[in-house]
């Protein structure tokens, strides 16, 4: 549920728990995201070469 | 034929061997998935729940799944949060099995539901008062984060290791790991605190309601508490059972010392609080809503006082007091009882705290009313227990799970 949706209350509850989702799904996102686009950075730098 | 995917310097069985237990296991995999599919194509009249048992063995399936799978969080947390460096050696083994139980809690909610595909109105369309919308978030997320755990694991394969982003990945990953395993540490206090909480505020059944602190009953923490005491004990349990079905040491002595010891303090201070808890609503919650302790226990079939004597002594202090003794550690005989005991009594727990509390009536002109699950139940609930056998079967062959296999089998 988003802020936008009709079925949102700008109450503190709403916020609580629907900011915790948010916060957890933004770690995890920009957590891989930065896993990720690192990864492909030490590829091109030629990293992690099998030996 | 496949040991080009075998990890270095390890042996394993024939890949003859190997196909033969997956089918066998795989036969049992079938027979789940028809009886998942004739709820799902048929609908939940397949099942013996009822306007008494709204929830069934599939809820306490969850509970017993979720709290068998605590280890991977509080192994992650002891591990890359409090610096138990020694515990790198069993973290590998403990996210496949928090993978495993996880992915399991999900598939049976899947099946629970009765229309999977309405699962998302859960996040859209939340009811933010609801414990078990808290649960299903943190449910959904900490999956996330045990699919980020294992994901690494499955990249560090012989072959694909030598692919340079799929080696450069899992090197990053391994690097933040510490912020998922928090992250993680964080969504299972909740969720499992939660599963705790829901049956405990419901006051108009006497036999699970308990008072708490602000909008937490007890069981809030009860239920987080026993989660980190008994999950590594089932870690511990699954490990030693590897270790004799592949006749392999797989980890040192001074790791399994080591979390052995940390759990039994954890359950320990666990199994006093649990009994705080049961004398204070034995004498007060319970006699202040009109009930006496003894009529949870008496006038049916099944549910006798014995429950409460297994589940507190039997498989509470007697694992507890083997746990904190180093002699007790020191036996394989006696810790692989003590973690056996472990696991049977936090399931008894969640068995306690979903089904009996189903049973118990509330109005005085009612009778205890009993259910047996039928066959597609049972087949669903066997379902992932055959999905997580596969599951290690495969990754234990193919994957560099213990870190010390190889030094402890040269």
């Amino acid at each position: 549920m988003f802020p936008f949706s009709f079925e949102w209350i700008w109450d503190v509850g709403h916020m609580v728990f629907m900011g915790g989702l948010w916060y957890a799904l933004a770690i995890l996102g920009l957590g891989m995201t930065y896993c990720i686009l690192k990864s492909v950075i030490d590829t091109m730098q030629g990293k992690g070469v099998h030996h | 034929m496949d040991s080009a995917l075998i990890p270095e310097g390890v042996t394993r069985c024939s890949f003859g061997k190997f196909a033969l237990g997956i089918i066998i296991v795989g036969g049992v995999l079938l027979w789940g998935v028809y009886a998942m599919m004739l709820i799902w194509l048929k609908g939940l009249n397949q099942t013996n729940m009822n306007d008494f048992y709204g929830f069934a063995l599939w809820i306490w399936a969850d509970l017993g799944v979720i709290a068998l799978g605590g280890g991977a969080f509080f192994i992650g947390l002891l591990r890359y949060i409090i610096g138990k460096d020694e515990l790198k050696n069993i973290i590998n083994y403990a996210v496949l099995i928090g993978f495993i139980c996880y992915s399991s809690a999900l598939l049976i909610l899947a099946i629970d539901v009765g229309q999977p595909l309405r699962s998302w109105f859960i996040f859209w369309h939340a009811n933010i008062h609801s414990m078990l919308t808290e649960v299903a978030f943190c449910l959904s997320c900490y999956f996330a984060v045990l699919t980020i755990e294992y994901i690494p694991l499955i990249l560090e394969n012989r072959q694909l290791n030598k692919v340079p982003f799929f080696h450069n990945l899992a090197h990053n990953m391994h690097e933040v790991m510490a912020i998922f395993a928090a992250t993680g540490a964080f969504l299972s206090f909740f969720h499992q605190g939660s599963l705790g909480g829901t049956p405990a505020v419901l006051y108009g059944r006497p036999f699970a309601f308990r008072e708490g602190i602000f909008i937490w009953p007890w069981t809030f923490f009860l239920f987080t508490w026993s989660a980190a005491a008994y999950g590594p004990c089932f870690t511990l349990f699954v490990t030693r059972l590897t270790e004799k079905i592949t006749k392999k040491k797989l980890v040192k002595q001074n790791v399994i010392d080591l979390l052995a010891k940390i759990s039994g303090w954890t359950m320990g201070t666990y199994i006093i609080a649990k009994i705080i808890d049961t004398w204070y609503w034995a004498t007060v919650t319970a006699p202040d809503m009109g009930s006496n302790l003894i009529d949870f226990y008496s006038n049916n079939p099944f549910y006798g006082i014995w429950i409460l004597v297994v589940e507190i002594v039997i498989c509470g202090i007697v694992p507890a007091l083997i746990l904190l003794t180093p002699k007790g550690r020191s036996n394989p005989t006696l810790l692989f009882t003590a973690v056996l005991l472990a696991c049977i009594g936090v399931l008894l727990n969640r068995w306690v705290m979903v089904l009996q509390v189903m049973a118990v009536p509330v109005m005085t002109f009612e009778n205890w009313v009993m259910y047996i699950p039928s066959w597609q139940e049972v087949a669903t609930t066997i379902l992932p227990v055959a999905y997580g056998i596969i599951l290690v079967m495969i990754s234990f062959r193919y994957l560099p799970i213990f870190p010390q296999e190889r030094e402890l089998n040269s």
